[in-house]
């Protein structure tokens, strides 16, 4: 047989059927991650055609957009931003009910953001198709799983057929070798990679991250640059699945064990791209260039590094998008003044990242101007903080110490800024108006975030760092 | 879906590069469990002002844009997330194409699957388009062609089985369900070797 790329192994495993002149590829999906937001509307066509969900087992649900991230209210009911909000979880809730899913929902301590709570549980395994009703489900590419967005037709595919109509998309390897300086994060990495192939490189495309310093990752760092695939425009991202995804997979609650786990591993560790397999597109990404890297303008193709001069606008767009974040070109974003500090979403709301910004934090407190919340992206993540006292680091800086879901990322369970303020962010889009109507995003690491939201501006954390460590 | 065969309108043009799914309906409007009505919130931030006044200078809000089926939109329309409410808002707000010299994979593929046209032209077709706002075209899906109206002509790519969906009103469950015995065979398969 050719050599084959992951993306190809993966494909090929799961092909029901190949594509044919006159028909998409028909491909199996093991696992149908849904929430709240994207599947009311594929519920109700299963309902008007009288169609059972094909597989249950295979579907798995949790609440995380709409829902609020504030305490229960005295008679432990969630306190909702609007009645909408309340009827889609209740939908949600009705649905899984009635076709026999589990839903991670309230009173379940697997409750999270759907691309936390999956690797989390080890649901999300090497090997796999995962699809959601999310474009972020790129995120679980880091296990060696194929994984992508849908939207809410699909999903009803999905539920109805477990399968997926498909055109194979090309392949895309980005090798990125060398080793990240002290001080930059995986997320810094990622906005490097985005500025440097555009906001569209990745368009038509299934990345594939390869090289030393991809390797050299944790799972959860893995996850962070996997999770912004789909903000270059890629269908899915992808890392080969090694020892690390393995010791962190190992003894999850739904991964394999005993036998089943031996063979499970020696099934995966065929997955990695053949040594002379082709793509149809290759970058070389050189990890020791990587600074601390932020956004400034209002797509994340839009990156410079922290202290690095905000490049001059190339067109009448980019000088609108400075318009809007009220940016200078020639200078760097160093000093710009900060409203609101979000940590949290998707890409950063693990306990790797709820340590990095705790330790800048740490013994200080938030500038007086800002207001910053800490959402940690699972139950299960929350508890673990709290054990290890980092509530109480932000709490004692100043900020707010919330329950786990998407909350400001995407703005709308009620968690968003005011028109015209200054968001530094770590979440995953800094689109005009995404976390609140005239709010301005930076996109920006735990560590840098947590800076700012100390400095007032936005700030480095190494100088903080260091006196840390003094 | 109805079928679209044929289509004919007067184009708008919003020129700006990488129009996300946020713009075309922000996620404060998600909270739905409906797919209809979603018109009245395309472009919400763009179309009223924060008084909720409209915006006279949005391209979509003067006369010349009324009664337009046609979208001409910069390159890389639809970036950012998976939401389908952005096609059900577009089509509820009367769009029925949308042309540009990029879209993005997921708006697309959500997009033709609701019958909304998302049509991808090359860098000089999509240049003439955009400096032509207000010219009537006539899009032929099953030629697959953009008419002009000095008689010049586009044409454009779409897979075979997206373009049977559109021009025979067929959706695409219909076609996954008559699959269940090969999808039977594969799990059979697949349990046989575990």
């Amino acid at each position: 047989m050719a050599a084959r790329t992951l993306f190809d192994k993966l494909w090929d495993a799961h092909l029901v059927k190949p594509q044919t002149a006159a028909t998409p590829a028909v491909l199996y999906i093991d696992l149908h991650l849904i929430h709240e937001v994207t599947s009311p509307q594929a519920f109700a066509e299963l309902r008007t055609r009288g169609l059972p969900v094909r597989c249950p087992e295979r579907t798995l649900a949790t609440l995380d957009h709409s829902t609020p991230t504030t305490p229960f209210d005295d008679l432990g009911q969630p306190v909702y931003a609007s009645e909408e909000a309340a009827a889609q979880v209740g939908e949600l809730e009705k649905n899984c009910a009635q076709f026999g899913i589990r839903l991670n929902g309230w009173s379940s301590e697997h409750r999270g953001i759907v691309h936390v709570i999956g690797p989390e549980l080890g649901a999300t395994q090497p090997g796999m198709t995962i699809v959601c009703g999310d474009s972020h489900t790129s995120t679980h590419g880091a296990f060696g799983a194929l994984a992508f967005g849908i939207g809410t037709t699909e999903v009803g595919h999905v539920l109805a057929t477990q399968c997926l109509l498909q055109q194979k998309p090309k392949t895309l390897a980005i090798h990125v070798d060398g080793a990240l300086p002290a001080g930059s994060s995986a997320k810094d990495l990622v906005l490097h990679i985005i500025g440097q192939i555009g906001v569209n490189g990745g368009t038509g495309h299934v990345i594939e991250y390869r090289g030393s310093a991809i390797q050299a990752l944790s799972m959860e760092q893995r996850m962070t640059v996997c999770n912004m695939a789909i903000e270059a425009g890629a269908r899915a991202g992808l890392i080969a699945p090694d020892e690390t995804t393995y010791a962190y997979l190992r003894n999850k609650p739904y991964a394999p064990q005993g036998e089943d786990w031996d063979k499970a591993v020696a099934y995966w560790n065929t997955l990695a791209s053949d040594a002379d397999a082709r793509y149809d597109r290759e970058v070389r990404v050189d990890a020791s260039r990587v600074a601390p890297t932020v956004t400034y303008g209002t797509h994340p193709g839009m990156v410079v590094a922290l202290h690095a001069p905000v490049p001059t606008p190339a067109s009448l767009q980019e000088r609108r998008a400075l318009d809007y974040m009220k940016v200078e070109a020639g200078k760097s974003l160093i000093g710009m003044s900060v409203d609101v500090v979000f940590i949290g979403s998707c890409t950063n709301s693990r306990l790797s990242d709820l340590r990095d910004a705790a330790d800048v934090l740490r013994g200080r407190t938030l500038d007086a101007r800002v207001r910053m919340l800490v959402v940690p992206g699972s139950l299960a993540i929350k508890r673990e903080a709290e054990s290890e006292g980092l509530d109480q680091v932000f709490r004692a800086a100043g900020a707010e110490w919330r329950e786990p879901g998407c909350s400001m990322c995407i703005a709308m369970n009620g968690d968003l800024a005011k028109p015209g303020q200054l968001v530094v962010s770590t979440s995953n889009r800094n689109f005009e108006g995404r976390q609140g109507p005239g709010a301005r995003t930076v996109l920006a690491s735990p560590a840098v975030a947590a800076a700012s939201a100390v400095a007032g501006c936005i700030a480095d954390p190494q100088s903080l760092l260091q006196e840390q460590a003094a | 879906m109805k079928p679209v065969t044929h289509l004919r309108s007067h184009t708008a043009v919003l020129a700006h590069e990488n129009i996300d799914t946020d713009r075309i309906i922000p996620a404060r409007f998600l909270t739905t469990t409906e797919r209809a009505g979603l018109g009245r919130y395309a472009f919400n931030d763009w179309r009223y002002n924060a008084d909720g006044s409209a915006n006279a200078a949005f391209e979509l809000n003067k006369p010349a844009a009324r009664g337009c089926e046609i979208l001409v939109a910069g390159r890389n329309f639809g970036c950012g997330s998976s939401r389908e409410h952005a096609p059900w808002a577009l089509l509820d707000f009367g769009l029925r194409a949308v042309l540009s010299s990029e879209i993005a994979d997921i708006f697309r593929n959500n997009a033709l699957k609701n019958g909304l046209l998302a049509v991808v032209l090359s860098e000089s077709e999509h240049r003439y388009l955009l400096a032509h706002p207000g010219i009537e075209l006539a899009i032929d899906v099953a030629a697959q062609t953009i008419e002009l109206p000095d008689g010049g002509r586009f044409s454009f790519q779409l897979d075979a089985f997206a373009k049977h969906c559109l021009l025979t009103g067929v959706d695409q469950l219909g076609f996954l369900l008559s699959q269940a015995p090969q999808i039977e065979h594969f799990e059979r398969l697949r349990q046989e070797a575990a």
